[in-house]
């Protein structure tokens, strides 16, 4: 309004000059009067002019907004199931598309969905992983390997008032895939949403003023600096409708980052427990209350009683906060708890339970398309907008072979290369032979004292000759697995490498890519493959930078802790790369070190140990 | 000629593109210049607001609200609300203390109330510096909305530009608000669940009004986001503090739905057990009107007075808006018929 006035005001005044003439007659008289008004006219506008000039820091401000928002908008995804009914947003985070989203998204829309960009272009994208619980699931856009993508921020340096922008395409608005912007302010951190009748549970999330609507749903949420610091999934809505009432949530990008790799998985992701339960006293100290003794929280020395100081680094005075960092986390992480027991404190890394049994995750799979009826969603989630065309869902010929369906998995295909790209690394360690070998290693343990390991099919040796100590795993019979000084299990954990080395994933009835996690919870992050051999649990680790097998953790059983074994280094030069170290933990703790100073392999065709 | 008309123009609009660029100006430098004494403005103002928890729980009746702690020993000012409605209000202070609150008193008209929970030195609202501020100002809102903030955290904190001061003409469920004062009407959602007896704040933090209940409008049925100015009220809730209680005012409190003893009409509906339990009828009483105008033992009451009733509550709320002498027309289901029957309202407890 201001502006048009303005202009057509400048309009009146050009033209004015040439259309008067200064002339003695009741018409000059007129228009001296005219001038005169034009003349307090022009002066003001002056003035007015003279306030228009804004301070330069609010025009550079202004500037750096919306160089941040130019920047921001083309990593801005519009979501659409492939039968073309409804849709939601969602973000790019590398150039290769891997595409941050909600899980209500892309439930039961089927492995393949349309892309839309602010470039105007449809793209296909192919599912990677789902996280129910957590309502986030990765897509991966396909025919581009220069995709544009926003950079992740640090949402624990989110604070209240701070301004937070989000993009997306709420109510379906934009034909042309062009983002709408909602600009607010962060109202709350750290904010732990209750289930709404389902899994679905939003921990640690932020919550914002920012305009969140039906369509927004998976969409980034910025900071100011054009960073993703989470993913708009909920709002809270009650009487004026499913629409913004002033609060949404964004899952924080932090947790995210904890899954990404799991969600990159093509598996479906479980969250976590501790396996044990906790209250708040009368002094707002959060005690624990049951622990399950066959939970690895347990057997790291943790009793009901106890009273937990901090959890995953974040100090913890409340049930709400305890929740609120198991939240963000996939089970099997190992997470540092620090509890106090008589004025002692411990700190310990137990591994977090699954919060879902096989069977759940199951059914999250193999999820059924979405009901039509939006009251069927839980109460806060944006619905999705629906179109009312339909269209039947449509596979792309080309890229047909990047989806394998697979009981239990959103999309096999992502697990298996991953698999095979971590056994080609074992396979990189050298040829160790045909089955049925005798390995002899022989070296030092870290006190000094000489030791001989023998590792072979039929039987283990563990000999330390300084203490004339000699210890026997007759593979014939279990009772002497689990003995003596291998009470630990740490025979039957080389073993498992052995016969790994020798011959390859074949022995093991399951193989599975888990993702990855930091190394016993401190480490870097190492990538995860799960196995399944007889009874026997293993997590295998590999350093993603060295590409290496840097250790694994075997379950034996419920009832026994872990046995954990660390190689930091490998010798490489002979036909086969030899472990520099074998650093066995029991439940955690270092329990034995062995340097290696020789390994030999033989075949068994000599049975003498 | 066309003069006149430019300068009518200039005077009309000169004001509010003034008010706009500086709307615009201040909008524009928020985002960068604001952003770090704006987390302290916020952490200077969220131990001065508590979250209450009271009475309600039913639906559309939050039992959780706001309050606004205005002495250093502890006095809460709040909105009189159902919330208050029960001996047992809980105070939770922003570092998570969870403190009983006594009622100290309340005024009707305002709708405002003080409570009182036992802290010495409380960080608080000095009401000596309320401050007024006119449309175009940019404000913030803080609030248990939602109850989001359920664990021992701080309440939310929104951000608006105040639009007007106007009377407000509001209304609740069918009450018109007693409230005769002007209002702040805001931009943002500002009157949701939970947030009544919240702050109004200007943006560095200076106290402006007290986010009033959910109310709408009384001409376009809809929700208003607004908050009573405490600058106009002052001397009311000087007068809370002191325990004085303001008589003049008409004194509303929206029912708390409980059940009502109905053996007055004649009949009992079934007991009260679950949020929405079907209001049949559970006893006619031999010899009453109830059973003398064909009323049965298992007849589903539907409809009272044209108004859908689908629960025993609704059914006493409903039965809580008639007065004695009132008639009472209900349509009950019998297997699959509908009858219909009016008596008239006696005196109910």
């Amino acid at each position: 309004m201001a502006i048009t006035w303005i202009l057509q005001m400048h309009d009146s005044l050009n033209n004015s000059p040439t259309s008067s003439r200064i002339q003695c007659s009741p018409r000059v008289i007129r228009t001296v009067i005219v001038c005169c008004a034009l003349f307090s006219a022009i002066s003001f506008t002056q003035t007015l002019n003279a306030q228009i000039v804004l301070p330069k820091d609010v025009l550079e401000a202004e500037q750096a907004r919306i160089a941040v928002i130019d920047k921001a908008t083309p990593a801005v995804v519009a979501i659409f199931p492939p039968d073309g009914r409804g849709g939601g947003s969602g973000v790019l985070i590398s150039p290769d598309g891997i595409t941050l989203t909600n899980y209500h998204v892309v439930e039961g829309a089927g492995p393949f969905l349309k892309c839309g960009l602010s470039d105007g272009n449809v793209y296909d994208a192919v599912l990677m992983g789902i996280d129910p619980t957590g309502d986030v699931a990765i897509i991966r856009m396909l025919g581009r390997d220069d995709f544009p993508f926003a950079p992740l921020g640090d949402s624990d340096t989110v604070k209240v008032g701070d301004w937070a922008f989000a993009m997306g395409n709420p109510f379906l608005l934009a034909d042309d895939f062009v983002p709408t912007l909602t600009f607010g302010m962060v109202s709350g951190i750290q904010r732990y949403q209750y289930p709404a009748g389902t899994f679905l549970e939003y921990t640690d999330c932020i919550q914002v003023d920012t305009s969140i609507n039906p369509g927004n749903s998976g969409g980034p949420l910025f900071n100011v600096n054009g960073e993703v610091v989470g993913i708009n999934g909920r709002i809270s809505v009650e009487k004026r409708g499913r629409v913004n009432a002033g609060a949404g949530y964004a899952i924080s990008i932090n947790q995210i980052k904890n899954f990404s790799d799991h969600l990159q998985s093509g598996r479906v992701v479980d969250h976590a427990t501790l396996g044990a339960t906790v209250r708040t006293d009368e002094f707002s100290n959060v005690i624990v209350e049951t622990v399950i003794p066959t939970c690895s929280a347990f057997f790291h020395g943790l009793r009901a009683g106890d009273e937990i100081v901090s959890f995953g680094g974040r100090p913890v005075g409340s049930v709400n906060q305890f929740k609120n960092v198991l939240g963000i986390y996939p089970k099997g992480w190992k997470i540092p708890l620090v509890y106090r027991r008589d004025g002692e404190r411990y700190e310990i890394y137990p591994r977090l339970e699954p919060l879902h049994s096989i069977g759940e995750l199951i059914e999250f799979a193999s999820a059924p398309a979405p009901a039509e009826e939006p009251e069927d969603k839980p109460e806060n989630i944006p619905p999705i907008p629906m179109l009312p065309h339909q269209k039947a869902p449509e596979i792309p010929e080309e890229y047909a072979h990047l989806c394998e369906s697979r009981l239990g998995y959103a999309n096999y295909y992502y697990n298996r290369i991953k698999q095979e790209e971590l056994l080609a690394t074992l396979k990189s360690l050298g040829d160790y032979g045909q089955s049925s070998q005798k390995w002899t290693l022989t070296g030092n343990l870290k006190d000094g004292g000489a030791y001989r390991l023998v590792l072979a099919d039929f039987a283990s040796l563990f000999e330390l000759p300084g203490d004339g100590q000699v210890f026997l795993l007759d593979s014939g019979r279990p009772e002497t697995f689990m003995a003596g000084p291998n009470s630990s299990g740490m025979l039957m954990s080389l073993r498992e490498l052995q016969q790994f080395l020798i011959s390859g994933p074949e022995i093991f009835s399951e193989i599975i890519y888990i993702g990855s996690e930091p190394l016993d919870g401190v480490g870097a992050k190492v990538d995860v493959l799960s196995t399944l051999h007889e009874d026997r649990q293993i997590r295998w680790y590999f350093d993603r930078e060295a590409k290496q097998l840097v250790g694994w953790d075997t379950k034996f059983s419920e009832d026994r802790p872990e046995c954990g074994v660390r190689i930091p280094g490998w010798k490489t030069g002979g036909p086969y790369a030899v472990p520099q170290e074998l650093k066995i933990l029991v439940a955690g703790q270092p329990e034995i070190i062995l340097h290696v100073n020789d390994m030999q392999t033989e075949s068994v065709d000599d049975p003498k140990l | 000629m066309a003069t006149p008309i430019l300068k009518l123009r200039l005077r009309r609009y000169s004001s509010s593109i003034v008010s706009a660029i500086v709307l615009i100006a201040l909008c524009l430098g928020q985002s960068t210049q604001v952003v770090a004494s704006q987390n302290e403005v916020l952490q200077k103002v969220l131990p001065k607001t508590v979250k209450l928890y009271g009475a309600g729980g039913l639906k559309n009746l939050a039992n959780y609200g706001t309050g606004l702690l205005i002495s250093a020993d502890g006095h809460i000012l709040t909105v009189w609300n159902h919330l208050l409605d029960t001996d047992q209000i809980i105070a939770v202070l922003d570092n998570g203390r969870r403190l009983p609150a006594q009622f100290v008193s309340g005024a009707g008209e305002a709708g405002l109330a003080v409570l009182k929970v036992e802290v010495i030195n409380a960080p608080h609202f000095d009401l000596a510096e309320v401050s007024r501020s006119g449309p175009g100002t940019p404000v913030l809102g803080f609030s248990n909305m939602f109850n989001v903030a359920a664990g021992d955290e701080p309440v939310s904190v929104i951000h608006g530009v105040i639009a007007m001061l106007t009377p407000l003409t509001a209304r609740r469920g069918r009450f018109d608000i007693p409230y005769k004062g002007d209002v702040f009407i805001v931009d943002a959602v500002m009157n949701n669940p939970g947030a009544a007896g919240g702050a109004l704040t200007t943006q560095d933090g200076k106290l402006l009004g007290i986010i009033g209940k959910e109310l709408k409008d009384s001409r376009s049925n809809l929700w208003i986001n607004y908050a009573i100015p405490l600058s106009d009220v002052r001397d009311t809730i000087e007068k809370l503090v002191r325990g004085e209680v303001i008589t003049d005012d008409s004194i509303e409190l929206p029912p708390v739905i409980r059940p009502i003893d109905t053996s007055g009409l004649g009949f009992r509906l079934v007991p009260d057990v679950v949020p929405r339990t079907p209001a049949y009828i559970d006893f006619v009483m031999p010899g009453s009107t109830a059973e003398a105008i064909g009323l049965q033992q298992d007849d589903l009451i539907v409809l009272i007075n044209d108004d859908l009733i689908q629960s025993c509550r609704e059914f006493y709320s409903q039965l809580r808006e008639l007065r004695k002498g009132d008639a009472l027309r209900m349509t009950v289901r019998r297997d699959r018929e509908l009858v219909n029957v009016e008596l008239i309202v006696p005196e109910l407890n």
